[in-house]
C-alpha cells in the first residue's frame, strides 16, 4: 500500500505547530516543547526523503536478494540531527529550571529583563 | 613539515576539539597547567591556521581539497559521472580568510580569559566549551558539505550558549540563555530543512556538487529563504537581531568577541550559499537589494540602540549588531550588480570582507575595554563610572583607538574598510552612502558618550584600577592590529582580502570544478 504524500504533509503539520507553539505560547517548557515539534517535523521529513515503497533498512549484512532499500543518507542525517536535538533540548530545558529558581515563574512576560 | 600543510583543515578542527575535551582533566591538575594547556592548544591552532592561510593565499587564494577518510571522494558510476560522497573540506580565499579572523579573535580572546578568571570561579567550564566553539566555527568556515555546515553550526549554538549561560548562579544568563538557545535552534532547523529540500531534489549534500545542478526552481527558492533566514538569524541583522545585545552583553568579556566571530561565521555562510551555492541561477538583483535593505535596517537601528544604552557592555554589543550591517552592505551591493560585475561591485565586496577582519579586531578590543572597566568599577553603568582616565591611561587609549576605529575615523583600520564601502554603495545609490556614513559618525557620538561617562571627570576612590599583564598583551595586540591595517590597508587588501573577493566574486566555477573535475 502506497501511503504517496502523507509523510510530508505530517511532517509539514509538525513544523507549522512547532512554530505556532514557539511564537504564541507563554510558557518557557511549551516553548521548548515547540521547538522539539520542529525538530521532529524535520527528522521526519528527512527520513521520508529517503523512503522507497516497500524498501527495507539498509544493511547489506545478510540482506535478502534483490530487495529494494531505502535511502541510508537520510537516515544518518536523520540520527545526527536527533543527537543534536538531544543536546538542545537538554541545554533549554536547563535553562529553564535556572530561570525558574531566579525568577520563581516560567511565564515569558514575566521573564524579560533584558530590554532596549 | 608537508604533512602538517597537507593536514592543516582537519588539524583547525581536530586541535581545539581535542583541547575542549581534554580542559576538564587537565584542570583537575589546577589553574597553571590548565593555562598552559589552554594557552598551547591556542597558540597551536592559530599557527595552524595561520599556516593554511599561507598556503591557500601563497597560490592566489585557488580553492584545495581536503578529503576526510580518503584519497580520493568520488563514486563513479556506470554512467561515467562521478558522483562526490565523502566528506570534504574545500578552502579557498574566503574560507581561509575567516579561518585567519578566527585564530585572531579566538587566540586574544583565550589569553585575555587567563587573568580574567583568576578570581572567579568557572574558569575550566569556560576554557572546554571555547575550545568546543573554536572548532565549530573553523568547521563552518571549511567544511564543503551543507550536512557538515549544519552540524557545525549547531556545535557552535550550543557551545556558545553553554558559554553565555555556563555561570548559572548569574540571573540575566539564564534568561539570555535561553533565549539565544532558543533562537539558534530554530535557526539551525531552518537550515536542516532547506537542506533536505535540496537533498530531496538533487541527491547530494555536496556544495560543489550542488552548485553545479542546481537549476532555481521554485523548491530552490524556498531553501533558500530557509537558508536565507536561519543564517541571518544567526548573523544578528535586523529584524532578527533580538538575542544579539542580549548574547554579547550577558557573555564574559572575553567570550563576547568570540560570540562576534561565530556571527560572522554565520554570514560567511550566508554569503557562500549566495554566490557559490547559488550563484546566477537566482535573482540576484533582488537577493542583493534585500541584502542592502537588512543592511541599513541594521546599521541604523544598531546605532541608534547603543546611542540609548547606560550599560557599557550592552551599548558595545548594540554597537556590534550594527557592524554586522556593514559587512552585509557591502557584499549586498556588491551580490546586487554581481550579474553586470563592474569595477564598483568589486570595489564594496572587498570592502565588506575586509570589514569582517577589521570589525573582529575593533570590536574584540572594546569588549576587552569593556571588561577591564568592569572589573574596576564593579559596575556596569554608565552613570555610576567616572574618572577612570586618572588611573587607567593605558586602557584609555585602547578604547579610543578601538572606538574611533569602529566609527571609522582615520587612520585605523575601520576607516579603511568603510571607506571602500562608503565609495561603492555611493556608486550604486548615494542613499546607502549617506545612511551608512551618518550612522558612523552616530557611533562616533555614542563613544564620547561612553567616554565622557566613564573615562573623564573626578578621580574616584575604591577602584580596582590596575590592569594585569595578562589582559593588556591581548589589548595590546589586537590594537596594533587596528593601527598597522589602518596604516597599511593597500598590503592586507591586495594579499588577503582580494583573494577573499575573488572567491567569491568570480571563485563559483573553480570551487566546482575542483570536486568535479572539470565537469
Amino acid at each position: 500500500m502506497s501511503i504517496g504524500n502523507l509523510p510530508f504533509v505530517v511532517a509539514a503539520l509538525l513544523v507549522v505547530f512547532g512554530i505556532y507553539a514557539f511564537l504564541f505560547k507563554r510558557n518557557l517548557i511549551k516553548l521548548v516543547i515547540g521547538i522539539s515539534l520542529v525538530e521532529t517535523g524535520v527528522n521526519l521529513f528527512l527520513v521520508s526523503l529517503g523512503y522507497r515503497t516497500a524498501g527495507i533498512a539498509p544493511i547489506y549484512t545478510f540482506a535478502p536478494e534483490a530487495e529494494r532499500m531505502v535511502l541510508p543518507t537520510p537516515q544518518a542525517l536523520t540520527l545526527t540531527s536527533i543527537v543534536i536535538g538531544l543536546a538542545t533540548t537538554a541545554l533549554l530545558l536547563s535553562f529553564a529550571v535556572f530561570i525558574h529558581r531566579h525568577y520563581g515563574t516560567l511565564d515569558v512576560r514575566k521573564v524579560k529583563e533584558l530590554q532596549g | 613539515m608537508i604533512a602538517l600543510t597537507n593536514h592543516a583543515p582537519v588539524l583547525l578542527i581536530a586541535i581545539p576539539l581535542l583541547g575542549a575535551f581534554a580542559v576538564p582533566l587537565i584542570g583537575k591538575l589546577g589553574r597553571g597547567a590548565r593555562n598552559t594547556f589552554v594557552g598551547l592548544i591556542a597558540l597551536i591552532t592559530a599557527a595552524v591556521a595561520g599556516l593554511l592561510a599561507a598556503t591557500v593565499f601563497g597560490q592566489g587564494g585557488a580553492p584545495s581539497l581536503y578529503v576526510l577518510g580518503g584519497q580520493g571522494f568520488g563514486l563513479p558510476l556506470p554512467s561515467g559521472l562521478n558522483v562526490p560522497i565523502r566528506i570534504i573540506f574545500e578552502i579557498d580565499g574566503m574560507g581561509a580568510f575567516m579561518a585567519l579572523i578566527t585564530a585572531l579573535v579566538t587566540l586574544t580572546g583565550a589569553f585575555f580569559s587567563f587573568s580574567y578568571w583568576r578570581n572567579r570561579s568557572g574558569g575550566t567550564l569556560f576554557h572546554s566549551l571555547l575550545m568546543l566553539l573554536t572548532a565549530g566555527i573553523f568547521g563552518m568556515e571549511l567544511t564543503g558539505d551543507m550536512f557538515n555546515f549544519f552540524v557545525f553550526l549547531e556545535i557552535t549554538s550550543i557551545a556558545a550558549c553553554g558559554l553565555i549561560g555556563f555561570r548559572v548562579w548569574l540571573k540575566h544568563s539564564q534568561e539570555a540563555g535561553f533565549k539565544v538557545m532558543a533562537l539558534y535552534t530554530l535557526s539551525g532547523m531552518f537550515v536542516l530543512l532547506a537542506v533536505g529540500l535540496l537533498y530531496g531534489q538533487y541527491g547530494g549534500l555536496n556544495i560543489a556538487y550542488l552548485a553545479s545542478v542546481i537549476t532555481g526552481s521554485t523548491i530552490d527558492i524556498v531553501a533558500l529563504g530557509l537558508l536565507f533566514t536561519g543564517l541571518a538569524l544567526k548573523a544578528g541583522a535586523v529584524p532578527l537581531h533580538m538575542w544579539a545585545p542580549d548574547a554579547y552583553g550577558e557573555a564574559p568579556a572575553p567570550m563576547s568577541a568570540v560570540l562576534v566571530a561565530n556571527s560572522q561565521a554565520s554570514l560567511y555562510g550566508l554569503f557562500r550559499i549566495l554566490f557559490t551555492l547559488f550563484g546566477l541561477t537566482i535573482s540576484v538583483a533582488t537577493l542583493g537589494w534585500m541584502l542592502i535593505a537588512l543592511a541599513l535596517l541594521t546599521i541604523f537601528v544598531g546605532v541608534t540602540m547603543a546611542l540609548i544604552q547606560s550599560d557599557i557592555k550592552r551599548l558595545v554589543a548594540y554597537s556590534a549588531v550594527s557592524q554586522i550591517g556593514y559587512m552585509l552592505l557591502g557584499v549586498g551591493v556588491g551580490l546586487a550588480v554581481s550579474v553586470a560585475k563592474p569595477d564598483f561591485g568589486f570595489v564594496a565586496m572587498q570592502g565588506g570582507i575586509f570589514h569582517m577582519l577589521n570589525d573582529a579586531a575593533c570590536i574584540g578590543l572594546l569588549f576587552f575595554v569593556s571588561g577591564v572597566v568592569i572589573r574596576a568599577t564593579g559596575t556596569r553603568d554608565l552613570n555610576r563610572m567616572g574618572g577612570l582616565a586618572h588611573s587607567m591611561k593605558w586602557t584609555s587609549i585602547l578604547f579610543i583607538i578601538g572606538a574611533f576605529a569602529l566609527a571609522g575615523v582615520p587612520p585605523f583600520n575601520g576607516f579603511a574598510s568603510k571607506f571602500l564601502i562608503y565609495e561603492a554603495a555611493f556608486k550604486l545609490s548615494p542613499f546607502l552612502a549617506v545612511v551608512a556614513i551618518l550612522s558612523s559618525i552616530l557611533l562616533l557620538a555614542v563613544f564620547v558618550k561612553v567616554f565622557q561617562a566613564a573615562f573623564l571627570g573626578t578621580r574616584q576612590e575604591g577602584l580596582e584600577s590596575d590592569v594585569p599583564m595578562g589582559m593588556m598583551i591581548p589589548m595590546v595586540a589586537l590594537a596594533l592590529v587596528v593601527i598597522v591595517f589602518g596604516l597599511f590597508p593597500g598590503f592586507f587588501v591586495d594579499k588577503i582580502v582580494t583573494p577573499a573577493a575573488n572567491a567569491l566574486w568570480y571563485g563559483r566555477d573553480a570551487y566546482i570544478d575542483l570536486v568535479l573535475g572539470g565537469g
